[in-house]
């Protein structure tokens, strides 16, 4: 497979899943802010911005605004109609390498998000539209895995898919279980860890575990370390990891055995984790999957799509 | 559904002079006539929407903004007899199985030019005209691998040919996505006819694409180079690569050492043994044509000219289509072939010829003037639709280039019906059948009907408002 292929659908998928959680977070905030007061609303978005990397608008920190920056605002490279426009535009580069009906369908969710307005969705049913987005998503991870081979392409979304959830995941857990210093300090209540749950999708797994009893460490556990939920960290590293060693074996690069090292160890990490240990330096730990994260995508590209080339033409022979 | 339907001096695709429907338009015509108008738009916009989900768009230039436009596509059918389609292919067999002699010539002995059958200065001073390429040996001498050559239909209904297409033709997708979409939208309307299938181009097209194998490996390795997705045409590279099941690559993606070609892919660099190529001549390599070029491969014409890759088509093919050469195409073909041209040339004259240039002048307003190196109906004057501002400023252009330009008689093309507004109107059509030429000469049995959709136009190209429509060949 071409390397700028690779590349294409790796961000492909990294752009939708980004998407989906943008889409998921705001939905989830538009509707438990509605029994907040004004200061404990502000609150949680300024939280949100910074579970999503962003600024605040320069329209101020009311809903309206940042709805309106981290939806429909081009000039936001993570808004949810940046993120669709740019795995399209991935999606267009590999046009021939991914399925008539994936395209279609990336391509209705873009006409979608594209040709609705903020002040229309506002006035409806925002919950309406971020589930559309969300079910578009959805939609299309299941014409991928329906329609597409599994093959070294398939592995290559699937690891830009879990890369970007298990960042953003990291990314949303340390702002919930290490605020700031100062203004943000309080205990979080029983609302924002529910919350936090529905913001995953968890609520109901969670509650088949632990039941409705709500404790931060088993909130903390389900979410990093649980096998089985497919928003978990752990649950993304080992999808991360079989990735990595199904693109390897179909590389005959000696450079792919770094990429499964680092995979293997990120993994291990969250399969022998303590979430007691954990919870005594979270952030310390959040970071470092985040750092491990990054260090697998760098050697995913310096092993498979940026190489230098006199390296494969001296190093191995070419095919 | 056709009251508003006329009759003028065009020669009509579905209707004789006296408004009786042609025999091989009868069956189509008369259900029709039994379709309410409601029906026709329903399923236009079925159509329609076909086109924009599935994203088979394209890019209109000069416009900034990048959007995407979806080809108009008109519902309704244009049908080519057996015998027609005959007489079409044998002239498009023994027009390209010249030009390519000619192109051999050019580049090799140039015995045409020594015996003044075609100025010498004509094909010197092309710009297309690539001097590297002189002495260079091509895979089996084919030059022209990939040609769509426009046809247009007189007042007496006389194929002609307009223009040549030698470079890097386009619109192949579309003759190939209306037929899918017609089958789709109207599969009733194929009952009872016999239409010849055109679904295997992209199998015609690998074949052909092998044949340049310099190698003649088995297997070999073919790619087709895309100048990227903001060219006009992608969604007819993906499309194409798809259909021959080839990788689609850009420049960025290959690479040359040692006079080979590689492309970049996970498992290491894999050698490249044919590139179809969708990228003109001055982008494909920075170091012998443009410097400044970033679509093209550095090295590829030193390893094209080692005879380590195959291209198609060739460098340096646009001579052959210049619109001052093509003037001398009845000539080329004589000279080559012996034979008579089987589809005549249009009236051409030339501004670099005194006696023409002062004709030319004349009748700026009844001729159609257009430079010898543009394409897709830019740089066109429309005399008898053109007004005085516009002439003035294309006789200073003449005289400033003569060689640059040509004038042609104001062809009346001929009409065929088309559903616009809700009712079924004629409109001017062209069209532009495609030409393979690998081992042999093949043409897959039919074409795309361009149509200039407003009414009374006479440019049918995309970028100036046209559309298309399927195009049956029938059997006997």
């Amino acid at each position: 497979m071409l390397s700028r292929v690779a590349d294409s659908l790796f961000w492909m998928a990294r752009y939708l899943e980004r998407a989906e959680h943008t889409a998921r977070l705001l939905d989830v905030h538009l509707h438990s802010a509605l029994d907040l007061t004004p200061t404990a609303a502000e609150r949680r978005w300024r939280r949100l911005l910074l579970a999503l990397h962003s600024q605040p608008p320069a329209a101020g920190v009311t809903p309206y605004a940042i709805t309106q920056a981290l939806t429909f605002d081009m000039s936001n490279s993570d808004s949810i109609a940046a993120c669709i426009t740019a795995a399209r535009d991935n999606a267009r580069q590999v046009r021939e390498r991914i399925s008539s009906e994936m395209w279609e369908q990336v391509n209705r969710l873009y006409l979608h998000v594209r040709h609705t307005s903020m002040d229309e969705m506002w006035s409806g049913e925002p919950h309406l539209f971020f589930r559309s987005v969300k079910e578009g998503v959805h939609l299309f991870q299941g014409i991928t895995d329906a329609t597409l081979s599994h093959d070294e392409g398939w592995w290559f979304i699937q690891i830009g898919r879990y890369l970007e959830r298990a960042m953003a995941t990291a990314t949303l857990l340390d702002v919930h279980f290490c605020p700031l210093e100062g203004s943000d300090a309080e205990m979080l209540d029983y609302f924002e860890w529910v919350a936090l749950l529905k913001s995953c999708t968890a609520f109901e797994a969670y509650c088949k575990v632990y039941t409705a009893s709500i404790r931060p460490e088993d909130v903390a556990e389900f979410l990093l370390l649980n096998a089985e939920f497919p928003r978990s960290i752990r649950f993304a590293a080992d999808m991360i990891q079989e990735a990595a060693q199904s693109i390897g074996r179909s590389s005959i690069r000696r450079a792919t055995a770094r990429v499964e090292r680092l995979a293997g160890r990120l993994r291990a990490v969250l399969d022998y984790g303590q979430v007691d240990e954990i919870m005594t330096d979270m952030h310390t730990f959040l970071m470092s999957i985040r750092r491990m994260c990054i260090q697998v995508h760098d050697e995913i590209y310096r092993a498979y799509i940026s190489y230098p080339a006199d390296e494969a033409l001296k190093g191995e022979g070419a095919l | 559904m056709f009251a508003s339907y006329d009759i003028d001096i065009a020669w009509d695709e579905m209707f004789t002079a006296d408004g009786q429907p042609r025999p091989h338009y009868l069956p189509l015509y008369e259900r029709l006539t039994n379709l309410s108008a409601e029906e026709l738009y329903r399923r236009q916009q079925a159509a329609d929407a076909a086109f924009l989900y599935q994203g088979i768009t394209f890019a209109v230039y000069g416009h900034g903004d990048g959007t995407e436009k979806i080809f108009p596509y008109d519902l309704i059918p244009r049908i080519i007899p057996a015998a027609e389609w005959s007489v079409i292919e044998r002239g498009l067999t023994q027009r390209i199985t010249a030009l390519n002699m000619f192109l051999r010539d050019v580049y090799h002995e140039g015995r045409i030019l020594a015996d003044n059958v075609v100025p010498r200065e004509l094909v010197y001073s092309c710009a297309y005209y690539r001097r590297e390429m002189r002495g260079v040996r091509v895979p089996r001498d084919v030059y022209i691998a990939i040609v769509g050559t426009d046809l247009v239909r007189d007042a007496d209904g006389r194929f002609l040919v307009l223009e040549d297409n030698l470079r890097v033709p386009s619109g192949v997708s579309y003759m190939l996505v209306n037929r899918q979409v017609m089958k789709r939208t109207f599969p009733m309307l194929f009952e009872g006819y016999n239409v010849r299938p055109i679904e295997h181009y992209g199998q015609a097209l690998l074949e052909t694409l092998r044949a340049l194998d310099p190698m003649q490996r088995p297997d070999p390795t073919i790619v087709l180079l895309t100048p990227g997705i903001y060219n006009s045409a992608y969604f007819e590279h993906t499309f194409l690569a798809r259909q021959m099941g080839v990788q689609l690559v850009e420049g960025r993606d290959l690479l040359v050492h040692d006079n080979r070609v590689y492309m970049r892919t996970t498992a290491g660099l894999q050698r490249v043994d044919v590139i179809y190529r969708r990228l003109d001549d001055d982008f494909l390599d920075p170091l012998a044509f443009r410097p400044d070029s970033a679509l093209g491969v550095a090295g590829l014409f030193n390893a094209y000219r080692a005879g380590n890759v195959g291209l198609a088509n060739a460098i340096g093919t646009g001579i052959a289509d210049d619109k001052a050469i093509y003037a001398y195409v009845p000539r080329i073909i004589r000279y080559y072939l012996g034979e008579d041209p089987i589809l005549p040339n249009v009236e051409t004259y030339l501004a670099c010829n005194e006696a023409d240039r002062r004709y030319i002048l004349d009748n700026l307003d009844k001729l159609v003037i257009k430079a010898v190196g543009e394409s897709g109906g830019y740089g066109m004057l429309v005399g008898p639709h053109s007004t005085r501002e516009q002439r003035e400023e294309f006789r200073r252009r003449i005289l400033a280039a003569p060689r640059n330009y040509i004038a042609q008689p104001t062809i009346m093309l001929s009409r065929a019906a088309c559903f616009v507004d809700g009712r079924v109107e004629p409109r001017h059509v062209d069209l532009r059948p495609y030409i393979l030429y690998g081992e042999k000469i093949v043409i897959v049995p039919g074409g795309l009907t361009r149509v200039a959709l407003r009414r009374g136009s006479l440019v049918v190209n995309s970028s100036q408002g046209g559309g298309s429509k399927d195009t049956w060949v029938l059997n006997d």
